[in-house]
């Protein structure tokens, strides 16, 4: 075929797609048309199939089988399943106004230029040797269609084109069509729906071109699917196709897949196509099943045509990459093949031009801006129209970038096949993954994470797979493969410190992502975020909590009139459009904006991301930064507002401590009162109780008296009586007040006790005798158990006496009324003697075990013959017992009767404490 | 015919000296130590007065009082409450129950002789004392 009809005709379909653009954009109707459709915006996503899935696919199947697959798994696994992430990512873009992926990774951490410069440089690097690989396919393909004739192949390479080098040429032919493309608008953010169509339509040829090749092959040379793989399984070296190649293993797959999953969101072209050109996020949910719906059926005829290759060209050293071009040749075929050549320029062409746009878009905004505004050579304060030298930095740049691309191509790229360059630009694009997803979805990562994360990953990538490609295509000594560098056996690159048996992918990937990862996740918990990072980091990950309508500033202070702001938008974004812009934000908004009057915040934020459109978000804020006064909010300034506002929680949280405090004592207050409450009603009852226990004996003397004096002829034998108990009831009135006035003298710490070495057996038998007579009349028995040898013990004798005076009257009440049996018991028990009485009566009911020692309490048992209580006697024996230093309770006995115990501390050294006056 | 009194109190010494008294008016004097008692007395016979005092074992004198006048067959007992306790909230809840005379102890013999005549309509004998 003639080199002129394959220039012209490649020359019409560039000329085709940028008349296609170009009427896209012109005509305002289709423009809409195609903006709000989904099936368009698909296919501009499928640009990630380049040159390498039209040529490369079929290379890898006829050399290592199904290993062409896992580069369309990884893809349409995130569109099937991860979609939410792209959902989440193209809601910031649109917030945020995002150009690229740079500027999305600086924005989210803190707007830093160093971050977007070192993303620019990193993207700009791993994409070059996937440039160089669209280079070399456009060349090689150029080169073999003009040379064949009549299925014969050119055995050598063939000489240069106008004594030019064929690949440098193609590579200024792209360079001069993308700058045409790409460069017609400076608003990167806004959307280029003439781009989109051309690319969408580049997608259908290329689509369109390896079918026909597919069919063709399939059906026009064999007889369908059944017939080529049956051929194909009789022969063994065929075979092995089917199967996942037997050397690399799985690993390798789970590599390739995982790095797919990578590039699809993080290659700068499918960022910028998926984020930055997508209109609406419903077009993704479409795009969820069309996308990988396009990839599989791209893929279909991969087998075929690599099969077919492998059979036509059994026994030659044909470029297995080149099939699609040269099996249609080698059947005559001209004009498939012809046609095959234009799908494998689309591919190529759409891979170029969405990739030169993206990285200049990266390389003026968050590269060069940055230093011109650093090394102050652009002066911000003069008015010239900086339009221009947006458009020229970012022309320089795509014509750079594809000059690069040519150098890889020309020192690295013949020493490799198409999927293994691929796959290098792949492993740097997944170097972004963690700063990416770790933005999205963790608000603690941090600018330094993400800068070192970046550096380290990227390190690690030149180290292990772009060095030794320069060592194989022998920039560098090739021992440096085999040795590691100075010899140092673990720096190999393809085995660093030692890890082997893992191919060179695998390998890289594991420690560059690994280092990146690590990075990224200890520095983030070391370092701490700066205000504007955390506000960031917030509305990174909480932008579904953030309406796209709650765009107030949250750190714009300062000053600056409008029009001082309008002519800084209208130097990066040309003044119509700025006009435009303003009136349209003040129709919006309802607000008058006056030429001299100050900015609000919300103005100032607006006019932020009118210029990160065009100039990035980083730098936007340095411009922005530098015409208000005062600058930026420093962040001095947004840690006072922070501290204020710490302060202010800090007070309210006092408040809160306060008016806790308040509660506390408020509760305490209440609890008081209750306790006075309750006093008071003791006070009460207690004063009722005496009234009662003195108006009883008294009504007794009183009515007795009365009746004696009535009655001057009552018998002898009732006057005896009568007097007799005249007699016993004054007793009790006197023993009442002398037991009151004890106790009141014991709880006041009055009473004057009498202490002397106190032998316990024999102060309880003369209590017993006092009592004796009393037993006898109630014929009781007594049960004495006094141990021998007791020791003294410090204590007053008479109130001893007392005490069991009390407890055994107390039992006498209480006994069995027909065999009342009393049981006295004195022991010693470690350092106390201890006593006990006990009566066989009916118990205390447990309730009362406590009451029992109060003041008045009575049990209401009771004949007329046995003796009255007072209702004070043990009250007083636990006063005294307790002054003594020893312990009184009351239980029941195995047997049922009560049994009060005491104890007195036996040491005679220490003498009992004295009670305190209180 | 002698009319019944029933005496309800825990104190034997108060008991006896009431028992005197009441007898010299003309009494036939039934004793009853603790409120279950004076109900199932009570129950047993219904009495013309009933000397109730407050303060006692089992059931207090306030209960037993309500109980008392709840049953049919005693609507015409009069009833004297005693108290060791000269409230006079007492005295309001003992009226509000139903008793018909209030006295705190210690009381004086000859005012409550006056007045178990005065409440029994019984007429002041010539020959009360000598």
């Amino acid at each position: 075929m003639s080199s002129g009809l394959v220039l012209s005709v490649s020359f019409l379909y560039l000329g085709l797609l940028f008349a296609i653009a170009h009427y896209v954009d012109s005509r305002a109707g289709i423009k809409r048309i195609l903006s709000r459709n989904p099936y368009i915006y698909t296919l501009s996503i499928a640009v990630f199939c380049t040159s390498w899935t039209f040529y490369g696919s079929v290379g890898r199947a006829a050399t290592t089988g199904l290993d062409f697959l896992p580069i369309y798994i990884g893809p349409t696994l995130v569109f099937v399943l991860w979609s939410f992430v792209w959902i989440k990512i193209i809601r910031i873009c649109k917030q945020h106004r995002i150009t690229s992926i740079a500027d999305f990774i600086a924005s989210r951490y803190g707007k830093r230029s160093a971050l977007g410069g070192l993303v620019t440089i990193i993207a700009v690097v791993g994409t070059t040797p996937y440039i160089s690989l669209q280079l070399k396919s456009i060349a090689t393909s150029f080169r073999i269609l003009i040379t064949s004739s009549g299925g014969l192949l050119p055995a050598t390479p063939i000489e240069p084109i106008f004594f030019i080098d064929s690949t440098l040429i193609v590579a200024i032919a792209l360079a001069l069509f993308a700058i045409l493309f790409g460069t017609r608008h400076i608003d990167a953010s806004e959307h280029h729906e003439g781009l989109v169509a051309a690319i969408a339509f580049e997608s259908v040829v290329k689509l369109l071109a390896f079918l026909t090749v597919g069919g063709f092959v399939t059906y026009g040379v064999f007889n369908g699917f059944t017939d080529i793989f049956q051929r194909a399984s009789v022969d063994p070296e065929l075979e092995g196709l089917f199967t996942v190649s037997r050397g690399s293993g799985y690993s390798l797959w789970m590599t390739m897949t995982l790095l797919s999953m990578a590039a699809i969101i993080c290659l700068p072209r499918q960022f910028y196509i998926t984020a930055v050109e997508n209109v609406e996020e419903d077009y993704l949910r479409k795009a969820t099943w069309l996308f990988p719906a396009y990839l599989l059926v791209i893929n279909i005829f991969v087998l075929p045509i690599a099969i077919g290759g492998r059979l036509a060209f059994a026994g030659t050293a044909a470029d297995a990459d080149m099939f699609v071009l040269t099996v249609p040749l080698y059947y005559g075929h001209e004009f498939i093949a012809l046609f095959a050549f234009l799908g494998g320029l689309s591919a190529a062409t759409s891979m170029v031009i969405v990739a030169a746009i993206a990285l200049s878009t990266m390389v003026c905004n968050d590269l060069v801006m940055p230093l011109l505004l650093r090394w102050r050579v652009l002066n911000v304060s003069k008015n010239d129209d900086l339009t221009g030298l947006l458009l020229t930095i970012r022309r320089t740049s795509i014509f750079l970038i594809l000059v690069l691309g040519y150098g890889y191509y020309q020192f690295a790229s013949e020493s490799y096949a198409l999927v293994t360059i691929g796959l290098v630009s792949f492993a740097a694009a997944a170097q972004f993954v963690p700063a990416i997803i770790g933005g999205i979805f963790w608000k603690n990562a941090t600018f330094g994470g993400a800068l070192s994360g970046l550096l380290f990953g990227f390190i690690v990538w030149i180290y292990t797979l772009l060095l030794p490609s320069f060592a194989q295509s022998g920039w560098l000594p090739i021992s440096f493969i085999d040795q590691g560098p100075f010899d140092l056996w673990w720096l190999k690159p393809y085995a660093l410190f030692g890890l082997e048996g893992y191919d060179r992918l695998t390998h890289a990937l594991f420690w560059s992502i690994g280092a990146n990862v690590g990075a990224y996740w200890l520095v983030s918990l070391l370092s701490k975020q700066t205000a504007i990072e955390r506000i960031q980091a917030k509305l990174f990950v909480d932008v579904f909590a953030y309406s796209e309508d709650a765009n107030d500033s949250r750190y714009w202070r300062g000053s600056v009139t409008t029009s001082d702001l309008q002519q800084l938008v209208g130097r990066f974004v040309g003044v119509k459009r700025m006009t435009q812009a303003f009136e349209t934000y003040s129709r919006e908004k309802g607000v008058v904006i006056k030429k001299n009057k100050a900015v609000d915040a919300a103005l100032l934020d607006y006019a932020e991301k009118l210029l990160a459109g065009s100039i990035g978000s980083a730098t936007a804020r340095v411009m922005i930064g530098s015409i208000v006064k005062g600058e930026i909010v420093g962040l001095d300034e947004v840690y006072r507002i922070l501290d204020e506002t710490s302060q202010v929680i800090e007070y309210s949280h006092r408040l809160e401590e306060k008016s806790t405090e308040l509660e506390q004592a408020t509760m305490q207050l209440q609890l008081a009162n209750d306790r006075l409450k309750e006093l008071d009603s003791m006070k009460d009852d207690f004063l009722s109780m005496i009234s009662h226990e003195f108006r009883t004996p008294l009504t007794s003397l009183r009515a007795f008296g009365e009746i004696l004096q009535d009655n001057p002829n009552v018998s002898p034998e009732e006057r005896k009586q009568f007097l007799g108990i005249i007699v016993n009831e004054s007793e009790r009135l006197t023993r009442l007040i002398e037991q009151l006035l004890d106790l009141a003298k014991m709880e006041a710490g009055r009473m004057e006790w009498l202490l002397e070495e106190v032998d316990v057996p024999s102060t309880i038998k003369e209590a017993l005798a006092a009592l004796n007579l009393l037993l006898k009349e109630q014929n009781i028995k007594l049960k004495l158990d006094l141990a021998d040898e007791l020791p003294l013990i410090q204590a007053d004798r008479d109130q001893l006496i007392q005490v069991m005076i009390n407890l055994v009257s107390n039992a006498i009440k209480f006994c069995d009324e027909n065999n009342g049996e009393i049981k006295v018991r004195a022991s010693i028990d470690k350092e106390s003697v201890c006593v006990t009485v006990e009566d066989n009566g009916e118990g205390i009911p447990s309730s009362l075990e406590e009451k029992i020692f109060d003041r008045f309490h009575q049990s209401q048992i009771g004949s007329a013959e046995k003796p009255q209580g007072t209702g004070l006697g043990l009250a007083i024996s636990r006063e005294i017992i307790s002054f003594l230093g020893g312990e009184i309770w009351a239980e029941n006995s195995a047997h049922g009767g009560a049994r009060f115990s005491f104890t007195l501390p036996v040491s005679v050294k220490s003498p009992p404490k004295i009670r305190q006056l209180s | 015919m002698s009319n019944t009194v029933l005496v309800v109190e825990d104190e034997p010494n108060i008991v006896l000296s009431l028992q005197f008294i009441l007898r010299q008016v003309g009494f036939t004097v039934r004793v009853a130590s603790d409120g279950d008692q004076a109900i199932r007395a009570v129950e047993e016979y219904v009495p013309d007065l009933i000397l109730l005092d407050i303060m006692l074992p089992k059931r207090d004198g306030f209960a037993v009082c309500e109980e008392i006048r709840s049953k049919p067959s005693c609507s015409n007992v009069k009833i004297i409450m005693l108290s060791a306790k000269s409230r006079e909230a007492e005295r309001e809840k003992a009226m509000k129950l139903g008793a018909d005379e209030f006295i705190t102890k210690p009381f004086s013999t000859r005012v409550l002789r006056e007045l178990v005549r005065k409440l029994m309509k019984i007429d002041t004998p010539q020959s009360s004392s000598s």
